[in-house]
Protein backbone atom coordinates (compact mmCIF):
# COMPACT_ATOMS: atom_id res chain seq x y z
CA UNK A 1 0.00 0.00 0.00
CA UNK A 2 0.96 3.60 -0.60
CA UNK A 3 2.34 5.56 2.10
CA UNK A 4 3.35 8.96 1.96
CA UNK A 5 5.66 8.43 5.37
CA UNK A 6 5.73 5.09 5.11
CA UNK A 7 9.02 3.56 6.03
CA UNK A 8 9.62 1.01 3.34
CA UNK A 9 12.68 1.63 1.08
CA UNK A 10 10.69 0.67 -2.04
CA UNK A 11 7.62 3.17 -2.36
CA UNK A 12 8.81 4.34 -5.57
CA UNK A 13 6.08 6.57 -6.56
CA UNK A 14 6.94 9.97 -7.05
CA UNK A 15 5.20 12.13 -4.96
CA UNK A 16 6.41 15.70 -7.60
CA UNK A 17 6.13 15.08 -11.02
CA UNK A 18 7.52 18.19 -13.12
CA UNK A 19 7.52 17.67 -17.17
CA UNK A 20 7.69 20.39 -19.91
CA UNK A 21 7.85 23.12 -17.75
CA UNK A 22 8.05 26.32 -19.27
CA UNK A 23 8.90 29.35 -17.23
CA UNK A 24 9.73 33.22 -18.41
CA UNK A 25 9.64 35.62 -16.11
CA UNK A 26 10.32 39.23 -18.44
CA UNK A 27 13.22 39.05 -20.58
CA UNK A 28 14.81 36.13 -18.68
CA UNK A 29 13.68 32.60 -19.95
CA UNK A 30 14.22 30.48 -16.77
CA UNK A 31 13.69 26.86 -18.60
CA UNK A 32 12.47 24.84 -21.78
CA UNK A 33 10.83 21.99 -21.66
CA UNK A 34 11.78 20.87 -17.71
CA UNK A 35 11.34 17.95 -16.43
CA UNK A 36 12.40 15.60 -13.34
CA UNK A 37 10.42 13.55 -10.44
CA UNK A 38 10.89 13.58 -7.22
CA UNK A 39 10.25 10.69 -4.98
CA UNK A 40 9.53 10.15 -0.67
CA UNK A 41 12.85 11.16 1.04
CA UNK A 42 14.62 12.53 -1.96
CA UNK A 43 16.15 16.03 -1.30
CA UNK A 44 16.85 17.92 -4.44
CA UNK A 45 19.35 20.88 -5.00
CA UNK A 46 18.87 23.76 -7.43
CA UNK A 47 21.97 25.96 -8.19
CA UNK A 48 22.46 28.57 -10.81
CA UNK A 49 24.30 32.06 -11.05
CA UNK A 50 22.42 35.30 -9.59
CA UNK A 51 19.56 36.31 -11.18
CA UNK A 52 19.27 33.25 -13.59
CA UNK A 53 15.67 32.48 -11.88
CA UNK A 54 16.40 29.81 -9.19
CA UNK A 55 13.98 31.34 -6.64
CA UNK A 56 11.23 31.98 -9.68
CA UNK A 57 11.39 28.72 -10.46
CA UNK A 58 10.92 27.25 -6.92
CA UNK A 59 8.09 29.65 -6.46
CA UNK A 60 6.67 28.41 -9.38
CA UNK A 61 7.25 24.55 -8.25
CA UNK A 62 5.98 25.39 -5.20
CA UNK A 63 2.22 26.71 -6.34
CA UNK A 64 3.21 30.35 -5.96
CA UNK A 65 3.05 31.16 -9.70
CA UNK A 66 5.63 34.23 -10.95
CA UNK A 67 6.13 35.35 -14.30
CA UNK A 68 4.33 33.14 -17.46
CA UNK A 69 4.17 29.53 -17.23
CA UNK A 70 3.02 26.43 -19.09
CA UNK A 71 3.45 22.64 -18.55
CA UNK A 72 2.43 20.70 -15.79
CA UNK A 73 3.21 20.36 -11.87
CA UNK A 74 1.65 17.35 -9.78
CA UNK A 75 2.11 16.89 -6.77
CA UNK A 76 0.91 13.59 -5.59
CA UNK A 77 -0.86 13.56 -9.10
CA UNK A 78 -2.78 16.33 -8.49
CA UNK A 79 -1.99 19.74 -9.21
CA UNK A 80 -1.84 22.41 -6.77
CA UNK A 81 -5.72 24.11 -8.65
CA UNK A 82 -7.07 20.39 -7.88
CA UNK A 83 -5.72 19.99 -4.41
CA UNK A 84 -6.51 23.79 -3.26
CA UNK A 85 -5.38 25.94 -1.11
CA UNK A 86 -5.51 24.40 2.17
CA UNK A 87 -5.18 21.31 1.36
CA UNK A 88 -1.91 21.85 -1.05
CA UNK A 89 -0.91 23.88 2.46
CA UNK A 90 -0.60 20.31 4.32
CA UNK A 91 1.18 18.93 1.35
CA UNK A 92 3.97 21.17 1.09
CA UNK A 93 5.91 23.94 2.97
CA UNK A 94 7.51 27.03 1.79
CA UNK A 95 10.60 28.78 3.08
CA UNK A 96 10.44 32.36 1.45
CA UNK A 97 13.84 33.52 0.93
CA UNK A 98 13.36 36.39 3.14
CA UNK A 99 11.42 36.57 6.43
CA UNK A 100 9.52 40.21 6.14
CA UNK A 101 8.25 41.00 9.30
CA UNK A 102 6.30 44.52 9.62
CA UNK A 103 4.25 43.75 12.79
CA UNK A 104 5.49 42.68 16.23
CA UNK A 105 4.79 39.03 17.04
CA UNK A 106 6.38 37.02 19.16
CA UNK A 107 8.37 33.49 18.61
CA UNK A 108 6.48 30.90 19.23
CA UNK A 109 3.36 32.92 17.71
CA UNK A 110 5.28 32.83 14.48
CA UNK A 111 6.37 29.38 14.31
CA UNK A 112 2.69 27.92 15.23
CA UNK A 113 1.28 29.66 12.34
CA UNK A 114 2.80 26.73 10.58
CA UNK A 115 -0.13 24.99 11.77
CA UNK A 116 -3.00 27.19 9.98
CA UNK A 117 -3.59 24.68 7.44
CA UNK A 118 -4.36 21.97 9.72
CA UNK A 119 -7.08 23.96 11.52
CA UNK A 120 -10.73 24.15 10.75
CA UNK A 121 -11.83 27.59 10.56
CA UNK A 122 -13.59 27.80 14.02
CA UNK A 123 -10.32 25.44 15.85
CA UNK A 124 -8.00 26.96 18.43
CA UNK A 125 -4.22 25.22 17.96
CA UNK A 126 -4.20 22.42 20.77
CA UNK A 127 -2.16 21.50 23.16
CA UNK A 128 -0.49 19.26 20.58
CA UNK A 129 -0.03 21.79 18.16
CA UNK A 130 1.83 24.05 20.75
CA UNK A 131 3.97 20.83 21.69
CA UNK A 132 5.02 20.13 18.17
CA UNK A 133 6.23 24.00 17.70
CA UNK A 134 8.18 23.46 20.75
CA UNK A 135 9.46 20.63 19.69
CA UNK A 136 10.32 22.60 16.34
CA UNK A 137 12.03 25.94 18.22
CA UNK A 138 13.94 23.26 19.70
CA UNK A 139 15.30 21.09 16.70
CA UNK A 140 16.56 24.81 15.75
CA UNK A 141 18.03 25.18 19.16
CA UNK A 142 15.73 28.32 19.52
CA UNK A 143 13.63 27.22 22.36
CA UNK A 144 15.13 29.86 24.66
CA UNK A 145 13.81 33.05 22.49
CA UNK A 146 9.65 31.06 22.64
CA UNK A 147 8.71 34.70 24.19
CA UNK A 148 10.73 36.91 22.40
CA UNK A 149 9.47 39.47 19.78
CA UNK A 150 10.75 37.95 16.23
CA UNK A 151 11.29 41.91 15.09
CA UNK A 152 14.64 41.71 17.69
CA UNK A 153 16.10 38.88 16.22
CA UNK A 154 19.43 38.85 13.73
CA UNK A 155 18.90 37.59 11.09
CA UNK A 156 20.51 34.24 11.32
CA UNK A 157 18.22 33.52 14.33
CA UNK A 158 15.38 34.57 12.24
CA UNK A 159 16.27 32.36 9.84
CA UNK A 160 15.81 29.49 12.51
CA UNK A 161 12.54 30.48 13.42
CA UNK A 162 11.02 30.22 9.50
CA UNK A 163 12.52 26.56 9.59
CA UNK A 164 11.08 25.57 13.15
CA UNK A 165 7.58 27.55 11.37
CA UNK A 166 8.12 25.06 7.93
CA UNK A 167 9.00 21.96 10.62
CA UNK A 168 5.98 22.76 12.22
CA UNK A 169 3.65 22.68 9.43
CA UNK A 170 4.91 19.17 8.58
CA UNK A 171 4.74 18.89 5.14
CA UNK A 172 5.76 16.12 2.80
CA UNK A 173 7.40 18.38 0.77
CA UNK A 174 9.74 20.72 1.56
CA UNK A 175 10.28 23.81 -0.67
CA UNK A 176 13.04 26.30 0.83
CA UNK A 177 14.63 29.11 -0.65
CA UNK A 178 18.50 29.64 0.48
CA UNK A 179 17.33 27.82 3.81
CA UNK A 180 20.77 28.35 4.70
CA UNK A 181 21.02 32.17 4.30
CA UNK A 182 22.23 33.94 7.61
CA UNK A 183 23.69 30.62 9.26
CA UNK A 184 26.95 29.97 10.94
CA UNK A 185 28.66 26.86 9.48
CA UNK A 186 27.09 25.04 12.44
CA UNK A 187 23.82 25.97 12.15
CA UNK A 188 24.12 25.45 8.10
CA UNK A 189 25.02 21.33 8.93
CA UNK A 190 22.71 21.40 11.45
CA UNK A 191 19.89 22.02 9.31
CA UNK A 192 20.93 19.91 6.60
CA UNK A 193 21.16 17.12 9.26
CA UNK A 194 17.75 17.93 10.56
CA UNK A 195 16.23 17.51 6.81
CA UNK A 196 18.29 14.57 6.15
CA UNK A 197 17.12 12.84 9.46
CA UNK A 198 13.27 13.75 8.74
CA UNK A 199 13.57 12.68 4.95
CA UNK A 200 15.22 9.24 6.42
CA UNK A 201 13.27 8.63 8.87
CA UNK A 202 9.83 10.28 7.83
CA UNK A 203 9.80 9.97 4.07
CA UNK A 204 10.04 13.69 3.77
CA UNK A 205 11.02 15.24 0.62
CA UNK A 206 12.93 18.45 0.21
CA UNK A 207 13.90 20.96 -3.15
CA UNK A 208 15.70 23.65 -2.26
CA UNK A 209 18.24 26.30 -3.74
CA UNK A 210 21.56 25.95 -2.33
CA UNK A 211 24.94 28.21 -3.29
CA UNK A 212 27.45 26.03 -1.74
CA UNK A 213 27.75 22.88 -4.47
CA UNK A 214 29.61 20.90 -1.74
CA UNK A 215 27.16 20.82 0.36
CA UNK A 216 24.69 20.39 -2.28
CA UNK A 217 26.76 17.14 -3.10
CA UNK A 218 27.09 16.01 0.31
CA UNK A 219 23.05 16.17 1.28
CA UNK A 220 21.33 16.06 -1.81
CA UNK A 221 20.61 12.98 -3.94
CA UNK A 222 20.07 14.92 -6.68
CA UNK A 223 20.70 18.41 -8.45
CA UNK A 224 19.01 20.73 -11.09
CA UNK A 225 21.13 23.45 -12.90
CA UNK A 226 19.86 26.52 -13.96
CA UNK A 227 22.50 27.63 -16.77
CA UNK A 228 20.37 30.48 -18.13
CA UNK A 229 18.74 31.15 -21.61
CA UNK A 230 16.37 28.08 -20.87
CA UNK A 231 19.24 25.51 -20.69
CA UNK A 232 19.17 23.28 -17.36
CA UNK A 233 20.66 19.96 -16.61
CA UNK A 234 19.01 17.50 -13.81
CA UNK A 235 19.98 13.86 -12.66
CA UNK A 236 21.88 12.17 -9.38
CA UNK A 237 24.23 14.85 -7.48
CA UNK A 238 27.37 12.70 -8.10
CA UNK A 239 26.64 12.91 -11.92
CA UNK A 240 25.95 16.35 -12.08
CA UNK A 241 28.41 18.06 -9.23
CA UNK A 242 31.54 17.78 -11.14
CA UNK A 243 33.89 20.53 -11.72
CA UNK A 244 33.19 20.81 -15.05
CA UNK A 245 29.31 21.74 -15.08
CA UNK A 246 30.05 23.89 -12.07
CA UNK A 247 32.65 25.79 -13.65
CA UNK A 248 29.90 26.15 -16.41
CA UNK A 249 27.84 26.70 -14.18
CA UNK A 250 29.55 29.90 -12.47
CA UNK A 251 31.60 30.86 -15.76
CA UNK A 252 34.16 30.55 -13.49
CA UNK A 253 37.27 27.60 -13.07
CA UNK A 254 36.46 25.59 -10.56
CA UNK A 255 38.92 22.82 -8.69
CA UNK A 256 37.39 20.03 -7.31
CA UNK A 257 38.89 17.99 -4.08
CA UNK A 258 37.57 15.38 -2.66
CA UNK A 259 37.45 13.85 0.88
CA UNK A 260 36.51 11.37 3.02
CA UNK A 261 33.41 12.12 4.94
CA UNK A 262 32.92 10.30 8.74
CA UNK A 263 29.69 8.34 7.28
CA UNK A 264 32.31 6.41 4.42
CA UNK A 265 30.79 8.30 1.48
CA UNK A 266 33.18 10.58 -0.18
CA UNK A 267 32.66 14.42 -0.09
CA UNK A 268 33.42 16.74 -2.48
CA UNK A 269 34.30 20.34 -1.93
CA UNK A 270 34.35 22.88 -5.28
CA UNK A 271 37.09 25.91 -4.82
CA UNK A 272 37.62 29.15 -7.24
CA UNK A 273 40.77 27.88 -9.26
CA UNK B 1 -2.11 32.16 29.28
CA UNK B 2 -3.67 30.60 26.36
CA UNK B 3 -4.82 32.90 23.61
CA UNK B 4 -8.47 32.04 23.58
CA UNK B 5 -8.58 32.25 27.58
CA UNK B 6 -6.70 36.01 27.21
CA UNK B 7 -9.73 36.93 24.47
CA UNK B 8 -12.36 35.67 26.74
CA UNK B 9 -10.83 37.61 29.72
CA UNK B 10 -10.24 41.19 27.51
CA UNK B 11 -13.33 40.65 26.12
CA UNK B 12 -15.26 40.52 29.50
CA UNK B 13 -13.32 43.46 30.63
CA UNK B 14 -13.89 45.71 28.16
CA UNK B 15 -17.22 44.93 27.62
CA UNK B 16 -17.48 46.19 31.70
CA UNK B 17 -15.79 49.24 30.56
CA UNK B 18 -18.07 49.96 27.72
CA UNK B 19 -21.01 49.58 29.83
CA UNK B 20 -19.29 51.76 32.32
CA UNK B 21 -18.61 54.47 29.23
CA UNK B 22 -22.15 54.32 27.82
CA UNK B 23 -23.34 55.28 31.56
CA UNK B 24 -20.95 57.89 31.86
CA UNK B 25 -22.19 59.12 28.82
CA UNK B 26 -25.54 59.15 29.37
CA UNK B 27 -24.97 61.03 32.81
CA UNK B 28 -23.04 63.81 31.82
CA UNK B 29 -24.26 66.74 29.99
CA UNK B 30 -24.86 70.37 29.74
CA UNK B 31 -28.56 69.69 31.49
CA UNK B 32 -27.08 68.15 34.92
CA UNK B 33 -28.90 64.93 36.21
CA UNK B 34 -28.31 62.48 39.06
CA UNK B 35 -28.49 58.94 37.94
CA UNK B 36 -31.35 57.78 39.39
CA UNK B 37 -33.21 60.12 37.38
CA UNK B 38 -31.00 59.19 34.09
CA UNK B 39 -31.96 55.19 35.01
CA UNK B 40 -35.77 56.45 35.11
CA UNK B 41 -35.54 58.34 32.03
CA UNK B 42 -34.01 55.61 30.12
CA UNK B 43 -36.50 53.07 31.36
CA UNK B 44 -39.57 54.92 31.79
CA UNK B 45 -40.52 57.72 28.91
CA UNK B 46 -42.76 59.30 30.77
CA UNK B 47 -40.00 60.24 33.48
CA UNK B 48 -38.81 64.28 33.70
CA UNK B 49 -35.75 64.38 32.01
CA UNK B 50 -36.47 61.33 30.03
CA UNK B 51 -36.07 63.43 26.34
CA UNK B 52 -32.80 64.53 27.07
CA UNK B 53 -31.32 61.10 27.82
CA UNK B 54 -33.40 59.20 25.34
CA UNK B 55 -33.89 61.58 22.30
CA UNK B 56 -30.62 63.17 22.94
CA UNK B 57 -27.97 61.02 24.82
CA UNK B 58 -28.74 57.76 24.54
CA UNK B 59 -28.34 57.78 20.35
CA UNK B 60 -25.83 60.04 20.66
CA UNK B 61 -23.61 58.18 22.53
CA UNK B 62 -24.77 54.59 21.12
CA UNK B 63 -23.64 55.81 17.75
CA UNK B 64 -20.47 57.03 19.16
CA UNK B 65 -20.03 53.68 20.29
CA UNK B 66 -20.88 51.99 17.19
CA UNK B 67 -18.27 54.55 15.22
CA UNK B 68 -15.57 53.72 17.45
CA UNK B 69 -15.70 50.18 16.87
CA UNK B 70 -16.14 50.48 13.45
CA UNK B 71 -13.56 53.05 12.87
CA UNK B 72 -11.32 50.89 14.96
CA UNK B 73 -11.77 47.63 13.38
CA UNK B 74 -11.47 49.51 10.11
CA UNK B 75 -7.99 50.34 10.98
CA UNK B 76 -7.04 47.13 12.03
CA UNK B 77 -8.18 45.55 8.97
CA UNK B 78 -6.58 47.99 6.71
CA UNK B 79 -3.55 47.75 9.00
CA UNK B 80 -3.16 44.10 7.95
CA UNK B 81 -4.30 44.38 4.27
CA UNK B 82 -1.99 47.02 3.42
CA UNK B 83 0.54 45.26 5.89
CA UNK B 84 1.61 49.01 7.24
CA UNK B 85 1.19 49.51 10.94
CA UNK B 86 0.61 53.70 9.15
CA UNK B 87 -2.29 53.05 7.63
CA UNK B 88 -5.83 53.85 8.78
CA UNK B 89 -9.10 53.62 7.45
CA UNK B 90 -9.49 56.85 5.75
CA UNK B 91 -5.94 55.98 4.00
CA UNK B 92 -7.70 54.54 0.92
CA UNK B 93 -10.03 57.58 0.07
CA UNK B 94 -12.90 56.51 1.50
CA UNK B 95 -13.84 59.51 4.16
CA UNK B 96 -12.37 62.03 1.06
CA UNK B 97 -15.42 60.03 -1.17
CA UNK B 98 -17.95 60.26 1.68
CA UNK B 99 -16.13 63.98 2.20
CA UNK B 100 -17.09 65.22 -1.68
CA UNK B 101 -20.81 63.53 -1.97
CA UNK B 102 -21.39 65.55 2.14
CA UNK B 103 -19.84 68.79 0.90
CA UNK B 104 -22.21 68.62 -1.76
CA UNK B 105 -25.00 67.63 -0.01
CA UNK B 106 -24.40 70.84 2.44
CA UNK B 107 -23.75 72.85 -0.67
CA UNK B 108 -27.33 72.40 -2.57
CA UNK B 109 -29.00 72.73 1.00
CA UNK B 110 -30.30 68.94 1.02
CA UNK B 111 -31.36 68.04 4.35
CA UNK B 112 -30.35 65.39 7.18
CA UNK B 113 -31.32 62.17 4.65
CA UNK B 114 -29.60 64.02 1.46
CA UNK B 115 -26.29 64.55 3.40
CA UNK B 116 -26.34 60.64 4.44
CA UNK B 117 -27.14 59.35 1.15
CA UNK B 118 -24.80 61.74 -0.38
CA UNK B 119 -21.78 60.58 1.99
CA UNK B 120 -22.65 56.64 1.51
CA UNK B 121 -22.62 57.16 -2.27
CA UNK B 122 -19.69 59.63 -2.15
CA UNK B 123 -18.05 56.58 0.02
CA UNK B 124 -19.63 53.72 -1.96
CA UNK B 125 -17.83 55.13 -4.98
CA UNK B 126 -14.49 55.67 -3.95
CA UNK B 127 -14.17 51.97 -2.92
CA UNK B 128 -15.57 51.33 -6.34
CA UNK B 129 -13.17 53.70 -8.27
CA UNK B 130 -10.10 52.05 -5.70
CA UNK B 131 -11.45 48.79 -6.21
CA UNK B 132 -11.21 49.18 -9.88
CA UNK B 133 -7.98 50.78 -10.32
CA UNK B 134 -5.53 48.87 -7.94
CA UNK B 135 -7.31 45.46 -9.14
CA UNK B 136 -7.45 46.62 -13.23
CA UNK B 137 -3.93 44.23 -14.08
CA UNK B 138 -5.01 41.26 -11.16
CA UNK B 139 -1.75 42.23 -9.44
CA UNK B 140 -3.70 43.97 -5.99
CA UNK B 141 -0.62 44.16 -4.54
CA UNK B 142 -0.62 46.55 -1.61
CA UNK B 143 1.27 49.01 -3.13
CA UNK B 144 -0.63 49.70 -5.74
CA UNK B 145 -3.56 49.48 -3.52
CA UNK B 146 -1.85 51.86 -1.35
CA UNK B 147 -1.11 54.08 -4.45
CA UNK B 148 -4.41 54.15 -5.92
CA UNK B 149 -6.25 54.75 -2.64
CA UNK B 150 -3.51 57.75 -2.00
CA UNK B 151 -4.33 59.13 -4.92
CA UNK B 152 -7.94 58.99 -4.88
CA UNK B 153 -7.99 60.74 -1.78
CA UNK B 154 -5.92 63.50 -2.63
CA UNK B 155 -8.62 63.84 -5.58
CA UNK B 156 -11.13 63.91 -3.33
CA UNK B 157 -9.17 66.65 -1.12
CA UNK B 158 -8.86 68.75 -4.06
CA UNK B 159 -12.84 68.45 -4.48
CA UNK B 160 -13.45 68.91 -1.17
CA UNK B 161 -11.15 71.91 -0.83
CA UNK B 162 -12.83 73.40 -4.00
CA UNK B 163 -16.51 73.02 -2.30
CA UNK B 164 -15.04 74.77 1.04
CA UNK B 165 -13.98 78.19 -0.95
CA UNK B 166 -16.99 78.32 -2.95
CA UNK B 167 -19.29 77.51 -0.44
CA UNK B 168 -21.50 80.42 1.14
CA UNK B 169 -20.46 81.67 4.65
CA UNK B 170 -23.32 80.44 6.41
CA UNK B 171 -23.15 76.77 5.13
CA UNK B 172 -19.58 77.02 6.02
CA UNK B 173 -19.58 76.02 9.71
CA UNK B 174 -21.21 72.84 9.14
CA UNK B 175 -19.29 71.62 6.10
CA UNK B 176 -16.35 72.21 8.70
CA UNK B 177 -17.85 70.26 11.43
CA UNK B 178 -19.23 67.33 9.29
CA UNK B 179 -15.28 67.33 7.98
CA UNK B 180 -14.23 67.32 11.85
CA UNK B 181 -16.52 64.30 12.84
CA UNK B 182 -19.36 65.45 14.65
CA UNK B 183 -22.33 63.86 16.94
CA UNK B 184 -24.05 66.68 17.14
CA UNK B 185 -26.61 67.22 14.73
CA UNK B 186 -28.93 64.58 15.27
CA UNK B 187 -27.34 61.34 14.79
CA UNK B 188 -29.24 58.11 13.87
CA UNK B 189 -27.18 55.29 15.72
CA UNK B 190 -29.04 52.11 14.10
CA UNK B 191 -26.49 51.56 11.06
CA UNK B 192 -23.21 51.84 12.90
CA UNK B 193 -24.58 49.43 15.54
CA UNK B 194 -25.95 47.17 13.02
CA UNK B 195 -22.55 47.39 11.44
CA UNK B 196 -20.45 47.12 14.13
CA UNK B 197 -21.87 43.85 15.01
CA UNK B 198 -22.25 42.09 11.25
CA UNK B 199 -18.67 43.32 10.25
CA UNK B 200 -17.73 41.84 13.31
CA UNK B 201 -18.78 39.08 12.90
CA UNK B 202 -18.04 38.56 9.14
CA UNK B 203 -14.55 39.68 10.42
CA UNK B 204 -14.45 36.65 12.89
CA UNK B 205 -14.11 33.57 10.79
CA UNK B 206 -10.99 35.23 8.81
CA UNK B 207 -8.79 36.12 11.89
CA UNK B 208 -6.57 33.66 12.08
CA UNK B 209 -6.02 33.92 8.02
CA UNK B 210 -5.10 37.79 8.83
CA UNK B 211 -2.39 36.30 11.45
CA UNK B 212 -0.63 34.74 8.50
CA UNK B 213 -1.99 37.28 6.36
CA UNK B 214 0.36 39.76 8.08
CA UNK B 215 3.37 37.99 7.47
CA UNK B 216 3.49 38.09 3.21
CA UNK B 217 1.09 36.90 0.49
CA UNK B 218 3.75 33.78 -0.39
CA UNK B 219 3.62 32.74 2.90
CA UNK B 220 -0.26 32.78 3.44
CA UNK B 221 -0.52 31.26 0.21
CA UNK B 222 2.04 28.70 0.91
CA UNK B 223 -0.11 28.46 4.29
CA UNK B 224 -3.10 27.55 2.82
CA UNK B 225 -4.58 30.66 2.75
CA UNK B 226 -6.47 31.71 -0.12
CA UNK B 227 -4.86 35.36 -0.41
CA UNK B 228 -7.23 37.22 -2.70
CA UNK B 229 -10.24 36.29 -1.68
CA UNK B 230 -9.30 36.79 2.09
CA UNK B 231 -8.06 40.01 0.77
CA UNK B 232 -11.16 41.26 -1.53
CA UNK B 233 -13.04 40.33 1.69
CA UNK B 234 -11.16 42.02 3.85
CA UNK B 235 -10.90 45.33 1.73
CA UNK B 236 -14.49 45.21 1.30
CA UNK B 237 -15.28 44.99 5.30
CA UNK B 238 -13.24 47.53 6.02
CA UNK B 239 -14.49 49.87 3.48
CA UNK B 240 -17.89 48.80 4.51
CA UNK B 241 -17.20 49.83 8.37
CA UNK B 242 -15.75 52.92 7.69
CA UNK B 243 -18.37 53.96 4.81
CA UNK B 244 -21.26 53.33 7.42
CA UNK B 245 -19.08 55.31 9.92
CA UNK B 246 -18.14 58.30 8.01
CA UNK B 247 -21.87 58.58 7.00
CA UNK B 248 -23.54 58.47 10.16
CA UNK B 249 -20.77 60.99 12.12
CA UNK B 250 -18.43 62.43 9.30
CA UNK B 251 -14.44 61.60 9.20
CA UNK B 252 -13.54 61.59 13.07
CA UNK B 253 -9.72 61.11 12.76
CA UNK B 254 -7.45 59.01 14.57
CA UNK B 255 -9.32 56.87 15.99
CA UNK B 256 -8.60 53.96 13.59
CA UNK B 257 -5.03 54.59 13.60
CA UNK B 258 -4.64 55.11 17.41
CA UNK B 259 -7.06 52.25 18.81
CA UNK B 260 -5.65 49.36 17.06
CA UNK B 261 -1.93 50.52 18.46
CA UNK B 262 -2.80 51.21 21.61
CA UNK B 263 -4.59 47.69 22.10
CA UNK B 264 -1.05 46.08 19.93
CA UNK B 265 0.56 46.92 22.57
CA UNK B 266 -1.90 45.70 25.25
CA UNK B 267 -2.82 42.42 23.79
CA UNK B 268 -0.71 41.66 21.21
CA UNK B 269 -1.00 41.33 17.49
CA UNK B 270 -2.77 37.90 17.13
CA UNK B 271 -5.66 39.28 15.15
CA UNK B 272 -8.44 36.81 17.24
CA UNK B 273 -7.78 38.63 20.05
CA UNK B 274 -7.13 41.91 18.30
CA UNK B 275 -10.07 43.00 16.11
CA UNK B 276 -12.59 42.40 18.85
CA UNK B 277 -10.63 44.03 21.90
CA UNK B 278 -10.47 46.93 19.09
CA UNK B 279 -13.65 47.15 18.32
CA UNK B 280 -14.81 47.65 21.82
CA UNK B 281 -12.00 50.25 22.97
CA UNK B 282 -12.75 51.87 19.99
CA UNK B 283 -16.39 52.34 21.46
CA UNK B 284 -15.22 52.88 24.11
CA UNK B 285 -12.88 55.64 23.46
CA UNK B 286 -15.65 57.83 21.00
CA UNK B 287 -18.18 57.07 23.66
CA UNK B 288 -15.92 59.27 26.43
CA UNK B 289 -14.19 61.58 23.54
CA UNK B 290 -18.02 62.91 22.52
CA UNK B 291 -18.55 63.10 26.23
CA UNK B 292 -15.84 65.46 26.21
CA UNK B 293 -16.76 67.29 23.39
CA UNK B 294 -20.34 68.16 25.15
CA UNK B 295 -18.90 69.33 28.16
CA UNK B 296 -15.63 70.91 27.90
CA UNK B 297 -16.83 74.50 26.84
CA UNK B 298 -20.39 73.61 27.26
CA UNK B 299 -23.05 75.17 26.58
CA UNK B 300 -21.31 74.97 23.13
CA UNK B 301 -20.04 71.69 21.80
CA UNK B 302 -16.61 70.98 20.21
CA UNK B 303 -16.23 68.66 17.22
CA UNK B 304 -15.53 64.92 18.60
CA UNK B 305 -12.72 64.93 16.08
CA UNK B 306 -10.88 67.21 17.13
CA UNK B 307 -11.03 65.97 21.20
CA UNK B 308 -9.60 62.16 19.53
CA UNK B 309 -6.87 63.91 17.98
CA UNK B 310 -6.02 66.65 20.86
CA UNK B 311 -6.59 63.20 23.22
CA UNK B 312 -4.96 60.46 21.17
CA UNK B 313 -1.83 62.04 19.54
CA UNK B 314 -0.61 62.26 23.18
CA UNK B 315 -1.48 59.11 24.88
CA UNK B 316 0.35 57.16 21.18
CA UNK B 317 3.83 59.42 21.50
CA UNK B 318 3.46 58.54 25.12
CA UNK B 319 2.88 55.08 24.43
CA UNK B 320 5.05 54.41 22.18
CA UNK B 321 8.61 56.31 23.54
CA UNK B 322 7.86 54.15 26.68
CA UNK B 323 7.69 50.60 25.09
CA UNK B 324 10.93 51.74 22.96
CA UNK B 325 12.87 52.64 25.99
CA UNK B 326 11.89 48.68 27.83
Amino acid sequence: MMSLHGSSVDVLKAIFKVADVELRVGQTQVSKALGFEVYPGEMLAILGRNGVGKSTLLSCLAGLPRGEMAGDILLGGKTYQAWGDRASACWRGWLAQKQQDQFSATVLETVISGRHPHLNRWSWESADDRALALASLAAVGMTDFAARDVLTLSGGERQRVAVATILTQNPTLYFMDEPLAHLDLNHQIEVLNLLRAKAKRERVSAIMVLHEPGLAHRYCDSALLLFGEGEWLYGSASAVLTADNLSRLYGYPLLQIENPGADGQVQRWFVPA
Amino acid sequence: MTTRYRLVLVVMALSLLAVGAVAIGLSVGSVKMPFAEVMAGLLDPAAPGASVIRDLRLPRTLAAFGCGGLLALAGALMQVLLRNPLADPYILGISGGAGVGALLAIFFGLGVAGLNGFAFAGALLAILIVFGLAHGDGSWTQTRLLLTGVMVAAGCGAVITLLLSIAPEERLRGMLFWLMGDFSQGVNPTYALIGVAVIGLLTAPLARDLNVLIRGNDTAKALGVSVSMVRIAIYLLASMATAVSVTTAGSVGFVGLVIPHLTRMMVGNDQRVLLPTSMLAGGIFLVLADTLARVLIAPQQLPVGVVTALIGVPVFLYLLNRTRYQ
